[in-house]
């Protein structure tokens, strides 16, 4: 086993080299420079620009500064915003927590709801409920995020007064921040009121970024659930007389559920992908916000840190998911 | 654990504690700040979020004008050769008191000068620090306008200038002169933690910072040591919600009172809202298309002329502003002093553009038409513009092809002096004088610059450089009506559009004035 997790630990380095090519070369060939754009109408000098281009090191060649923010990578330095001048590790370290809560929450609303969902589709394959819940989950999967997000504010804040429009919690609440997770911070300052508004802040913008994940889940379970089903060991806990229920959940869902993790675990890039839109429209302060503000500043360090941090959480989780494949399934190992 | 004031005061109006609820106010801005030293920044959003809030300035507009007043100086006077400027401080400005500063001395003399010192003097802690980035007060050339800075007393400073410039005092209501206080910024660096300045503001201003959450929440509550008195809310939050729509839903649901820069297109329906109230003024902007006047044929007026004259500027306000603008004649605002509006604007008519262009010796006339990739708050949508300015054209015989850059590039191509096309481009007023369009954007300095009509005329020149000279502000109205005159003869631009600002906020917000300059200022606003 831990031949194996070297192995995969290996087969990550090359993967990372290029993904801090990528995100180095990224930002530079969008047109743009974060200076002119400083600047805007009023226009700057020749020297004053030349001068803020040497302070900021972009006179140097796209080599010396590709090495330069390798060396820094490799010290765990991102260098230091080109906007605020704090450093690219804090501020991603200070937003990464409301992303992750938002993500686990939308993961948790999917899985909870797709993977029953999946189960009874393959259970009544065929029949109405079958056609409804795939023909559901389809609508879910091609829903634009940017579209979904405003109708339901529409509907649920604006319409009904159910949920909030926007925001982590209730600004009658300052929570002092020790894990970034603001429910977990609530419950930690021991302020229930507060624990409870985060929690109504997080329904809406978990149910939006996690429904392309929960129709994934559900419609990967029904399949997977539809082959183990045709297994010959099925047949035989049927005919052993086991009940129904018994057949189903232990001795198929069980061996479906190894491609359900699998595709649960290639979800996580799927959501930081999806939290930048939710951020967006529920002003959510995390990751997904910030790289657009740095994006569209052109703050190079800012996003090329923030796209290998997120490349790197990426890669950890998958490979997590290999690992957990692993124990799932001896074989893999080989 | 650390709750607002308000949560506070929710509680113990729930035990019967406190009679009166603390009153908050909530303003759903439009982005994070960049930081909250005003002097290190350009953009209106974060300007927003420190010097008008947190910060006062020697003088300041006068609330809902571009007029110059007193602030914390009280009054001032200029010497006759235009070279000193001395202004008098009140004695009664003290700056505010927080969790992380006590100060232990009312405002004086010495802050006005550190102020301007760490933008200035390379040998100032703060200078090194920011390696002099103060974008602000380098662009207005304020480095190379002040000689010196003096104490005469306590309560007396005097700016000994280069030259005599007009604008001058003007400048000094601008967000970058915000004043800092020397006693704080000095015990920052004593604990070796200067940059904190820019984290944890203290200024004079009506409202003290208290936190900020980022990319979500920022908190401030009523200064209680305000010298113009303690403001009639409590507190204010502003809470940061970048997409329009979703602030406009926010608003509807009362989760803020008051927001900015609304969708167009949202407007008229915010108008039939019974709990919106929408303001409206005549932003301080224009939106001109620059012809190259170096180039072929456009180094001929008729041959300008008869363009504007064959472009329906009333179709653009129409179909690209929706109504929320006016069509422009001349260079600056209307609700600018110094506005000429005895001018003629070159009326549509493309068959007498057409026989110009005949008379100008111009056929088949291939040109470039520049269309801004973004949105900026005098130009809704430039690529339709464009597109109507083509179709047009093409009545009258010319084939314009419609280019575009992603903004950094556009600002910096538009600049050179050898580029094909006429831009679409404005402006928006810095300090509400005159000088800041005419002499910026159409000066003989401003040639490859944000000059981009590349035009140097020397008549419209001398009037400009004149007028800078002069004091009076009678005699400095006659000199840019003069120049407004020749500017319409010459038409280096077709002069496009005032776009109206809209504020869209809730029927109990009270005493809410829009700023013509764009800011965004909470003083003296109340909640019923």
């Amino acid at each position: 086993m831990f031949k194996f997790f070297l192995v995969k630990l290996a087969q990550l380095v090359p993967t990372f080299i290029g993904v801090t090519i990528v995100a180095f070369a990224f930002i530079r060939l969008l047109p743009g420079d974060p200076i002119l754009l400083m600047a805007g109408e009023r226009g700057i000098s020749a020297e004053r620009y030349a001068q803020l281009e040497s302070q900021m090191g972009f006179d140097r060649s796209l080599v010396v500064q590709y090495l330069d923010f390798l060396k820094g990578l490799l010290h765990g330095d991102l260098g230091n915003s080109l906007v605020t001048h704090a450093p690219v590790m804090d501020e991603f370290m200070s937003r990464f927590p409301a992303t992750l809560e938002l993500s686990l929450f939308a993961l948790a609303f999917a899985v909870i709801i797709g993977l029953p969902a999946g189960v009874l589709a393959a259970v009544k394959r065929g029949k109405t409920l079958d056609h409804t819940i795939m023909g559901v989950s389809l609508t879910g999967y091609s829903m634009p995020i940017f579209w979904w997000g405003l109708l339901l504010i529409m509907l649920f804040s604006s319409t009904l007064g159910w949920t909030p429009v926007s925001g982590r919690i209730s600004y009658m609440y300052f929570i002092e921040p020790v894990t970034g997770f603001m429910t977990i911070d609530s419950l930690i300052a021991g302020d229930w009121g507060a624990f409870l508004s985060s929690l109504h802040y997080l329904i809406l913008p978990s149910i939006v970024l996690g429904t392309i994940p929960l129709a994934v889940i559900a419609r990967q379970t029904r399949s997977s659930m539809l082959e183990v089903l045709g297994e010959d060991y099925v047949r035989t806990a049927r005919a052993k007389g086991l009940s129904n229920f018994r057949v189903i959940m232990v001795h198929t869902l069980r061996n479906a559920l190894i491609s359900v993790v699998t595709v649960i675990g290639l979800q996580v890039g799927l959501l930081l992908a999806g939290a930048i839109l939710t951020e967006t429209i529920f002003s959510w302060p995390g990751i997904g916000k910030w790289m657009i503000d740095a994006i569209s500043r052109r703050d190079y360090p800012s996003v090329q840190g923030g796209l290998v941090l997120i490349a790197f959480i990426v890669m950890i989780v998958n490979l997590l998911v290999d690992l957990a494949y692993g124990v799932i399934n001896p074989r893999i190992r080989h | 654990m650390k709750k607002t004031l308000l949560a506070a005061g929710i509680a113990a109006m729930m035990l019967g504690a406190t009679p009166v609820m603390a009153k908050t106010l909530v303003y759903c801005s439009e982005g994070s700040p960049e930081g909250f030293d005003p002097s290190l920044y350009t953009a209106g959003t974060t300007f927003d979020a420190s010097s008008k809030t947190i910060y006062n300035r020697l003088v300041q507009f006068k609330p809902g004008t571009t007029e110059v007043e007193p602030a914390i100086a009280e009054s001032w006077d200029v010497s006759d050769d235009g070279l000193e400027v001395t202004f008098h401080l009140r004695d009664d400005v003290k700056f505010q008191t927080t969790d992380y500063f006590t100060p232990s001395r009312m405002l004086d003399a010495d802050d006005v000068i550190w102020t301007f010192e760490r933008q200035m003097d390379e040998n100032n802690p703060y200078y090194k620090l920011a390696n002099g980035s103060f974008e602000y007060f380098n662009s207005m050339s304020m480095g190379e306008l002040i000689k010196s800075i003096d104490k005469v007393d306590d309560h007396t400073v005097k700016f000994v200038l280069t030259q005599p410039n007009a604008p001058f005092v003007a400048n000094l209501a601008m967000d970058f002169a915000s004043i800092h206080s020397k006693e704080y910024e000095q015990q920052l660096l004593d604990e070796g933690k200067p940059e904190l300045a820019n984290q944890q503001p203290i200024g004079t201003g009506p409202f003290q910072f208290v936190n900020y959450r980022e990319d979500a929440a920022i908190r401030y509550q009523a200064n209680p040591d305000y010298f113009r008195g303690k403001q009639p809310i409590d507190n204010l939050v502003f809470a940061i919600t970048s997409d329009a729509q979703v602030r406009y839903q926010k608003l509807m649901a009362g989760e803020c009172q008051v927001m900015p820069f609304p969708n167009p297109s949202d407007v008229q329906e915010m108008q039939q809202n019974d709990d919106i109230n929408v303001l409206e003024e005549a932003g301080l902007n224009v939106a001109y298309l620059a012809y190259n006047t170096q180039m072929a044929p456009f180094d001929k007026p008729e041959v300008r002329k008869a363009l504007n004259m064959a472009i329906n500027k009333q179709a653009i306000i129409d179909a690209v502003f929706q109504g929320a603008g006016q069509v422009a004649k001349n260079p600056i605002p209307p609700s600018m002093w110094g506005y000429n509006d005895a001018i003629q604007d070159d009326q549509y008519d493309p068959d007498k553009a057409k026989q110009m262009l005949e008379d100008a010796g111009v056929e088949n006339l291939k040109m470039n038409i520049w269309a801004m990739p973004v949105q900026r708050p005098y130009m809704p949508n430039a690529r339709r513009t464009a597109e109507l300015m083509q179709s047009d054209l093409s009545k009258v015989g010319v084939d314009a092809q419609i280019v575009t850059y992603e903004w950094g590039e556009y600002l910096k191509r538009s600049s050179d002096t050898k580029r094909d096309g006429a831009v679409i481009l404005g402006w928006t007023g810095d300090n509400g004088d005159p000088d800041n369009f005419l002499g910026v954007l159409l000066g003989c300095d401003g040639v490859g610059g944000a000059n981009r009509s590349q035009w140097c005329y020397q008549p419209f020149d001398d009037l400009i450089q004149k007028a800078r000279t002069l004091d009076s502000q009678e005699e400095r109205a006659k000199l840019y009506e003069q120049a407004q005159e020749i500017f319409k003869e010459q038409a280096p631009w077709d002069t496009l559009a005032h776009s109206t600002v809209f504020m869209p906020l809730r029927k109990e917000v009270t005493g809410y004035k829009i700023d013509p300059l764009g800011g965004h200022s909470f003083e003296g606003v109340d909640i019923e």
